[in-house]
């Protein structure tokens, strides 16, 4: 009884965070116009904190350590971009190959049906979004069965390598018909597709979108991890013969929880490519995935909303604030030695501090809502009454 | 209720478990006692399906439950509270117990709140890491955890591990309460003299094999197991 309270409050208060949000960020775009790093920052940032949350419900909840985010991505972002790129531009887009192998487009095909229009983009974007992520979960189960027998270290090493694997294998010239061998595939519905055109003007959704969806994935993934499901992730990456012997089937749990992780960095693969306008296999690279797993670090390994807030600031720092230190000048200081590349330095540096002196990061495993939640020692004694 | 029958135990090529051949009746407390490498946990590792015998077969309720997975044995009503407590530290009290019943699907209020009669100490603590938890508590934690999966056998590996004997005093104490509430209860222990008070049938395991068999009272006098774990 105490305990649904509990829990109601902590979902009331995330519904009104996400919905407050998403209208400031609808109203400073539609007000202060869409160009600018703020929204940069607002659309890469919700990705990223998509793909983050998705490692950290691995890596953080059951305990898997695994490196294959940005594989997955990849898988994301090219299911999407097949599925996506007009009919009309198929043969500019895929002109070294005389044209693609696939001969629809979704968005396409649902203007065969709606008529062209939003409504028929939005469909087709959204399906396309859906199936990227469903091809980075198959393939997750794929390489699950022989890789989730392995554990720690060696699980990471299996994962890391299955995404260079696949970087390279959507290379390949032979598959240049579907993946535009080492060309990137564009002409892509992208975010500011989304951007509605009246009369009187022009209505921005360019960054609500992303932000959209990342808070219906992020709602998904939060209820299941309130699940009995969630527990029997965190009961396993507690102490996995106790689990067993609670009845926890271990490699179907692991499985679940690899291949959900997966499908939600499909989802974000597809997204990053809407935001960058493209999909191109050279930039889903393992250093995508150590940005990712700073940013869980950063957060707190088993926090969600740590890893959506680290996510925010290490976005908004590498692509706005700090810019300054790759190009010269930083707050007004000269030097030489802000030259390219120093960013990184930096965010180096940040991750031994936070390493050494923060191990458990911004919001350790607590949430956000957690703090509007009564203290545990007063909850605990009005259990007792 | 549980027929153990010519079980062999084999950890890569050494044999731990060399055929022995036990039953546990109904409604009865059962000890296996025996000194270190004697192949107690082994046994109840295999009965609970976390090891693969090498040979023999298991039978619960005349059911072969042999080759199951570990989480169809749970749900066949048969539990391990498994050695060193093993409670999950930074789950609250309440999640542990939760997770105890992971395979049930009906309403868990009642057994929580059975769960909590049989330790009190637990319902103060419910919302407290587990792993704050004193040792003794984490034991209560484990056997509560143990019991919301509404076994009808309970396995308890060494619930005396590294507790003062006040604390194993309580616990043994619980043992007996939750097998009068008709639960029956697998025990093995070092603690020989302990688990052969309470214990119905006893069972004395030698380097995998079962060497003497009898009543807990009966055990408790005879002279070779006095000699050889009661100390005197």
């Amino acid at each position: 009884m105490l305990e649904k309270k509990r829990v109601n409050t902590g979902a009331l208060l995330s519904l009104f965070g996400a919905v407050a949000a998403l209208a400031l960020v609808i109203l400073l775009e539609n007000t202060i116009g869409p160009t600018g790093q703020l929204f940069t920052v607002l659309k890469k940032g919700a990705v990223y904190a998509l793909v983050a949350v998705s490692m950290n419900l691995l890596n953080g909840f059951t305990g898997l350590f695994s490196l294959g985010q940005a594989g997955f991505m990849l898988l994301g972002a090219y299911t999407y971009a097949i599925l996506t790129v007009p009919v009309a531009a198929k043969d500019t887009v895929y002109y070294l190959y005389g044209g693609s192998a696939v001969k629809f487009s979704l968005p396409d095909l649902f203007a065969g049906i709606f008529g062209d229009g939003m409504l028929s983009l939005t469909l087709g974007v959204l399906v396309a979004i859906v199936l990227g992520g469903l091809v980075a979960a198959f393939f997750a189960w794929l390489i699950g069965l022989p890789v989730l027998r392995l554990k720690s270290d060696y699980l990471a090493i299996a994962t890391l390598g299955f995404a260079e694997i696949i970087r390279a294998v959507f290379q390949w010239q032979a598959l240049g018909p579907i993946t535009n061998g080492a060309n990137m595939i564009t002409q892509i519905p992208t975010f500011s597709s989304f951007n509605i055109k009246t009369e009187s003007g022009t209505i921005y959704l360019s960054s609500a979108f992303p932000m959209l969806i990342m808070i219906l994935c992020l709602a998904v993934i939060v209820m299941l991890i309130n699940s009995s499901y969630g527990r029997a992730f965190k009961a396993i990456r507690e102490d996995e013969i106790a689990a067993e012997a609670m009845g926890i089937n271990l490699p179907h749990h692991k499985m679940l929880s690899f291949c959900i992780s997966s499908f939600f960095a499909g989802v974000g693969g597809a997204l990053f490519a809407m935001y960058a306008s493209n999909a191109q296999a050279m930039v889903y690279t393992s250093t995508m995935t150590y940005e990712i797993l700073l940013i869980v670090v950063i957060g707190g390994i088993g926090s969600i909303s740590g890893s959506v807030i680290a996510t925010f600031l290490y976005v908004a720092c590498s692509e706005w604030w700090l810019r300054g230190l790759d190009s010269g000048s930083f707050l007004g200081i000269q030097s030489d030695l802000f030259r390219n590349g120093f960013r990184m330095v930096v965010f180096s540096v940040v991750i031994m501090i936070v390493v050494l002196f923060f191990r458990r990061g911004i919001m350790g495993d607590r949430e956000i809502t957690d703090l509007f939640k009564k203290r545990p020692r007063k909850a605990a004694k009005e259990a007792v009454k | 209720m549980l027929k153990i029958d010519e079980l062999k135990v084999s950890y890569g090529g050494i044999e731990a478990v060399k055929g022995i051949t036990f039953e546990v009746p109904e409604r009865k407390i059962v000890t296996l006692i025996g000194a270190n490498g004697a192949g107690k946990s082994t046994t109840l590792r295999t009965i609970a399906g976390l090891v693969k015998p090498a040979h023999g077969c298991i039978h619960l309720q005349g059911e072969d439950i042999t080759s199951l997975s570990p989480d169809r044995i749970v749900s066949k009503g048969l539990t391990l509270v498994p050695e060193g407590r093993r409670v999950f530290p930074d789950l609250t009290v309440l999640e542990n117990l939760k997770i105890g019943a992971y395979l049930r699907t009906d309403s868990l209020e009642d057994d929580l709140n059975w769960v909590y009669d049989l330790f009190p100490r637990l319902k103060e603590r419910s919302w407290q890491a587990a792993g704050t938890l004193s040792g003794g508590e984490q034991q209560m934690l484990a056997v509560g955890r143990a019991l919301m999966s509404r076994p009808k056998i309970i396995m308890m590996d060494e619930p005396s591990l590294g507790l003062a004997p006040i604390v194993v005093k309580g616990i043994f104490d619980i043992i007996q309460e939750i097998n009068r509430q008709g639960v029956t209860v697998l025990l093995i222990e070092q603690n020989a003299n302990m688990a052969l008070k309470i214990a119905d049938v006893g069972y004395v395991l030698e380097t995998g094999r079962i060497s003497l068999t009898g009543s807990g009272r009966e055990l408790l006098a005879n002279e070779a197991v006095k000699k050889a774990y009661l100390g005197s």
